[in-house]
């Protein structure tokens, strides 16, 4: 709700502001943005369609059996693709993630799963691809991976 | 038009997908049609505004100041402006890409941008209330920390990869440039 909120608060604003400072640049502001988004509107839906997909398939029962208590560190590479695959909100993902590591799962699995879960998206790939380009949307979620199971391996020595 | 076919190929696959799950097991495809449904409302009402405010930076935001704020000479102010951006609670990760794709355009640097979506995707201020709640202050924390050093080594690397790329043709152009 807050986030509607401040996104409308603050687009609302800067139209106004826009509106009043020139028509011409508003419309044509207009005109860029529903080019840009009947441009990713494929996608969009894509991703939608992947996400109910993935979260119909592998609800949170199932992936607490996959990262369970005695997996081991194969369970933290688990934790680590499934994080990356889906897309969760963290308002499901970090009471699910709480629970996990109640119920035995390591910190380093907890982490790794965490971690790739906001840092790689799979799922929303093809819409950073066709936005901001392949290289840049492999390295950086590539990267990110990497990334993650560094932090993982830390986090899981440390505490 | 041919191009515009091309675009709806992979959602016709989904709906494929859907539609051979449906026949296998009307339970799942049904919890999966919900879930859709779900962040199909949840996407209607926030990309509206968003694609707007991209037109809104396209058309007022000059490139000196971009480049001034968040470009490569921009160093750690920028870096800083950048997370501080990224970490408004301002909706999911794919909010953030036509943003990033703007001012990468208006002349922001690549490691900047790759702060502003890490901090988008992984240190906004609610989701850590949320994160704090539910694995402890020492688990977020550290994360926070590590998740951040991580971000500015990946930023910096890829600024280095792409850089070699001539003026940005990494990046897919929209119909209208005009700068």
């Amino acid at each position: 709700m807050t986030t509607y909120i401040i996104i409308y608060g603050l687009v609302g604003a800067a139209l106004t502001a826009s509106v009043i400072k020139s028509k011409e640049k508003t419309k044509k502001a207009f005109k860029i943005a529903f080019k840009a988004f009947m441009k990713s509107l494929p996608s969009l839906l894509a991703i939608l369609g992947i996400v109910g997909l993935i979260l119909g398939v592998l609800p949170p029962e199932t992936i607490e059996s996959m990262v369970g208590a005695e997996a081991g560190f194969t369970a933290t590479i688990v934790a680590a693709i499934l994080g990356a695959v889906t897309l969760i909100p963290s308002l499901i993902a970090f009471p699910l993630a709480g629970s996990l590591l109640r119920s035995g799962a390591t910190v380093m699995t907890i982490s790794a799963f965490v971690t790739t879960l906001v840092m790689v998206g799979f799922v929303t790939a093809p819409m950073e691809i066709k936005i901001l380009g392949k290289k840049f949307t492999v390295l950086r979620n590539v990267l990110g991976f990497i990334a993650a199971l560094v932090i993982a391996f830390v986090m899981g020595m440390i505490l | 038009m041919k191009k515009t076919m091309k675009r709806w190929v992979f959602p016709i696959i989904i709906v494929l997908i859907f539609a051979s799950l449906a026949l296998f097991s009307a339970n799942t495809a049904e919890r999966s049609l919900n879930v859709t449904f779900d962040y199909l409302k949840e996407m209607a009402i926030i990309m509206p505004p968003v694609f707007l405010l991209m037109g809104l930076i396209e058309v007022w935001v000059p490139k000196n100041k971009i480049e001034k704020w968040l470009g490569r000479g921009s160093r750690i102010k920028g870096g800083i402006l950048s997370v501080a951006l990224g970490t408004l609670p301002a909706g999911p990760l794919y909010v953030a890409f036509p943003i990033a794709a703007s001012l990468l355009k208006k002349g922001a640097s690549v490691t900047n941008m790759v702060l502003f979506l890490g901090a988008w995707a992984a240190l906004k201020i609610p989701q850590i209330m949320v994160e704090v709640e539910f694995l402890g202050v020492a688990f977020a924390g550290l994360r926070f920390v590590l998740t951040l050093t991580a971000l500015i080594i990946i930023g910096l690397l890829m600024e280095l990869i792409l850089k070699r790329q001539t003026d940005q043709d990494w990046l897919p152009k929209t119909e209208n440039e005009n700068q």
